[in-house]
């Protein structure tokens, strides 16, 4: 009956489980990886890479159809765009990616099997494909079935209503959206669409955009929605769709599509998991810090396992498993996940916000005493730093700017090194950047900041 | 006893530094007062430094090559009564010739802030401040961060102070508080231990033992063992007590031949064995053996000597032959220096005794009048108690202990 025997097996070839994979595979396991669709998982095919294409395309379409408004002296001819295009130049990138990600599972040498895996017990896992259907038993498991977008019973996916996923292939641009759920997806592709020349409506349940942060960060977000021309509405529920227009509890908002993006839910239904009783957080899979479950020799990683959902993190704990598998000595002891919405101006978060550790004081520099945000032309927004009193420890970066996200390296490595405000101060920051604006904002804490 | 650090005086001319070139002692020595513990080179010469102490040296400060600043600890040493420094705070001053090299933020002037305290008293809970690389390391050495004294900013564990703490052997002895450790490994019983595991339980399961400890004075045959080997250096291989004692098995069960043989317990056949084959307990790599000594009543003591030494080398390089390791009839174990006051030994099934040898040691004995310093060693010895009964084993423990405080009648033809 077991057609397949492995070492370790892994379900999910998303950015959890295809590291998990290769770095199996380097360490010399037996593995074999387990996908329905094409590897990459959401990540890969209908989330981070596909988004940032498309966001892309519309940042560059935006700026040539507004070069006349600027004060660039630059002006052309009325541009137009061919979204069909657009989209098949975001899913060749796509494909090259798979192509890739499937080369450097191979090159590892772990085992690609298509098809949609099914729990039978903690050892055996049934993978069907069409018609066919074989066994494959393995000492460990990795579960790393990642995630998919929430449904709303009164706005079921289909037609005009779209999840992300459709939302990324439409290759016409609607006259008019209506985005329900203003977090960091929504916001992403409803700027898209916006800088396209859809007319937009954000509509958020709570009581500002992005409610994961507080308003000191999306505050320079919100403002550039409104330059944009996108509608936001707060505090207001979706009540239901009909003949293009969506109802709210705020009034009526005419829409040729409505996006649904209110959140996700792990992928944890349809596999299995419920029937092996595996102890589950909430919705999640619960894991320690090995990423082991509750059943001995099964691990789960990236979005399954609950927050944050983000790509890096699978992947930081698919290498792990990996090497936990091998016998290396390892545990999950990250001190912060960088976390990046690429709104505009993009948000990117790093670590304690202010006032969450008891005992921190934040210090902030503004992008308007930085030179090269005026020579971008964009001086919203600015940097955060979140520090401990007693020792001046940096536990928290948080920022929001044009490209910011490009820095987000710099955040993470800054606290997961332990660095205090002396130390980045101390460290030469290259000029005229962005990024100069981190070590300002540590030298403000210290009482010296230069250029403010 | 007390730490005393002497730290690197001020060798004049001015400078702050100087290169450590020659180390004249190392951890463990005996140092005196104003003895030459190191040289250190300045621009313009070398410079011998006394030990302003007396004591034991117990850590260098920096290796050859390692440039010293003045001032910072130079060598721990320990001395009688108080020393000049606290017993634990060391840890933490081991790493400074190292840090001080490197030790920017402290330079940078600041007056409207405090500088970040080097030594933070962290509150439970908090993580300490240490990087990835820090963090890996002392995972894999089994060493819990928190305990770990940072020299670094807010605190900061460096990979100089985590092989402070290394160093220091406090992870070995376990000074402070600390983290359970919950790991459970599983070692699979395979191999030769398992082969010992069902043998012991075999051996266990169906023997009811009887143990017997005795003491045995042991100078006659100590001098006698001291007079052979002196008489025949170079030329015989040297004796050790086992010989002497393999002797006094065949000489005893020559008078109670039913000890020496094998019980077939499924039959209820006890097969009594003319020839004395003596097995040894032999501790290898791999785990306990016990190669066999066969006719110890036909070789002499210097052929048993010999054939013990060769079964024993075979036995540890794994060298040894099948026939080598089968057919004893009785078997010694001693566990040499190790031997212990008393031990249970288990009979190697189907035996049906096992004479086990302890620690020789001087004790006080009484003789009447007063105790004398005598050299004793107990033996103890077990029997299959299902056909050997409590009487006729004391008998054979006294035999034996009377042969080995008489060695003469070891060698007396009966």
């Amino acid at each position: 009956m077991s057609d397949i025997e492995c070492k370790l097996l892994i379900i999910g070839a998303g950015p959890g489980g295809y590291v998990c994979a290769i770095r199996a595979g380097q360490l010399g396991i037996d593995t074999v990886i387990v996908d329905e669709g094409e590897p990459g998982g959401t990540c890969l095919n209908v989330g981070c890479i596909p988004s940032k294409a498309l966001i892309h395309a519309a940042d560059e379409f935006y700026k040539i159809t507004h070069a006349s408004q600027r004060p660039l002296g630059i002006s052309v001819p009325q541009p137009k765009i061919d979204l069909a295009k657009t989209v098949a130049w975001k899913d060749s990138i796509v494909k090259r990616l798979n192509t890739g990600v499937s080369g450097l599972m191979k090159k590892a040498g772990a085992r690609f099997v298509s098809g949609s895996a099914r729990f039978v017990d903690g050892k055996t896992v049934l993978v069907r494909k069409g018609d066919e259907e074989h066994s494959i038993s393995a000492e460990f498991i990795v579960i790393a079935s990642g995630s998919a977008p929430v449904e709303l019973p009164i706005l079921p996916f289909g037609g005009p209503i779209l999840s992300s996923t459709e939302a990324l292939a439409l290759t016409e641009v609607p006259d008019s959206l209506a985005v329900v759920g203003g977090g960091y997806i929504g916001l992403e592709l409803g700027t898209v669409f916006a800088k396209l020349g859809t007319e937009v409506t954000v509509v958020e349940a709570e009581d500002h955009i992005l409610p994961l942060y507080d308003t000191g960060l999306t505050r320079p977000v919100a403002e550039r929605l409104d330059e944009l021309g996108v509608t936001v509405m707060t505090g207001a529920r979706a009540l239901g769709f009909e003949d293009g227009t969506l109802q709210t509890d705020q009034g009526e908002v005419a829409a040729d599509k409505v996006l649904v993006t209110v959140g996700r839910r792990p992928r944890t239904v349809g596999i299995g998991i419920e029937e092996l009783a595996l102890t589950q957080d909430g919705p999640f899979v619960k894991i320690d810090r090995y990423c082991q479950t509750s059943m001995r020799g099964i691990y789960a990683i990236g979005d399954v396992t609950g927050e944050p959902m983000l790509a890096h993190r699978a992947m930081a704990q698919g290498e792990m498993v990996a090497e936990l598998v091998a016998g290396h000595s390892v545990e999950w002891d990250k001190r912060a996940i960088p976390a990046v919405c690429f709104t505009d101006p993009e948000v990117v978060t790093c670590g304690a916000l202010p006032d969450e550790v008891e005992g921190t004081k934040t210090t902030l520099f503004p992008f308007q005493a930085n030179g090269r945000a005026m020579t971008t032309e964009r001086e919203d927004g600015l940097f955060r730093v979140v520090w401990r009193e007693s020792d001046h420890a940096v536990v928290g970066i948080q920022a929001v700017g044009e490209g910011i996200s490009e820095l987000s390296a710099a955040f993470s490595l800054a606290i997961e090194m332990g660095a205090c405000l002396e130390d980045i101060s101390a460290t030469v920051h290259a000029h005229p950047t962005r990024s100069e604006s981190l070590q300002e904002a540590c030298l403000r804490a210290l009482g010296h900041a230069l250029h403010i | 006893m007390g730490v005393f650090a002497i730290r690197l005086p001020d060798v004049g001319e001015g400078i702050a530094q100087a290169e450590l070139t020659e180390w004249h002692v190392k951890p463990g020595d005996i140092v005196r007062e104003d003895d030459v513990l190191a040289d250190v080179m300045t621009d313009k010469a070398t410079v011998e430094v006394p030990s302003s102490a007396s004591g034991k040296v117990l850590e260098l400060g920096g290796d050859v090559g390692d440039m010293i600043p003045i001032g910072a600890v130079l060598i721990r040493i320990e001395v009688e009564g108080e020393g000049n420094e606290k017993e634990r705070p060391e840890a933490q001053k081991a790493a400074e010739p190292v840090e001080v090299t490197e030790s920017a933020p402290e330079t940078v002037d600041v007056s409207s802030t405090q500088p970040p305290p080097a030594q933070v008293q962290r509150t439970n809970g908090t993580k300490p401040l240490a990087s990835p690389s820090v963090r890996a390391r002392a995972r894999e050495e089994g060493v819990d961060l928190r305990q770990v004294p940072g020299s670094g900013p807010a605190g900061r564990i460096s990979h100089a102070d985590l092989d402070a703490w290394i160093a220091s052997g406090d992870i070995r002895q376990g000074a402070v508080t600390r983290g359970r450790n919950t790991g459970v490994e599983e070692v699979r019983v395979v191999g030769m231990r398992r082969k010992i595991a069902e043998k012991m339980a075999v051996s266990n399961r169906q023997i009811p033992h009887i143990t017997i400890v005795e003491e045995v004075e042991m100078a006659a045959l100590e001098d006698l063992r001291a007079a052979l080997n002196a008489k025949y250096k170079g030329e015989r291989p040297k004796l050790t007590l086992l010989p002497f004692l393999m002797r006094a098995i065949v000489e005893a069960v020559r008078e109670q031949p039913e000890l020496n043989g094998r019980f077939d317990d499924e039959t209820g056949v006890i097969h009594r064995h003319g020839g004395v084959h003596i097995g040894i307990a032999t501790q290898t790599p791999h785990g306990l053996n016990v190669p066999v000594v066969h006719h110890a009543e036909a070789g002499s003591l210097w052929d048993n000597a010999a054939e013990i030494t060769r079964l024993s080398e075979a036995a540890r390089d794994g060298s040894i032959k099948r026939e080598d390791l089968s057919g004893g009839t009785i078997t010694i174990t001693s566990l040499g220096p190790l031997g212990a006051i008393a031990t249970t030994p288990i009979i190697n099934h189907p035996e049906l005794a096992i004479v086990g040898i302890n620690k020789m040691q001087v004790r006080p004995v009484w003789d009447g009048q007063q105790f004398q310093p005598r050299t004793m060693m107990n033996i103890s010895c077990s029997f299959d108690h299902r056909v050997i009964d409590g009487w006729d084993a004391a008998v054979f423990v006294q035999k034996l202990k009377s042969l080995l405080e008489n060695p003469a009648m070891l060698f007396v033809e009966g």
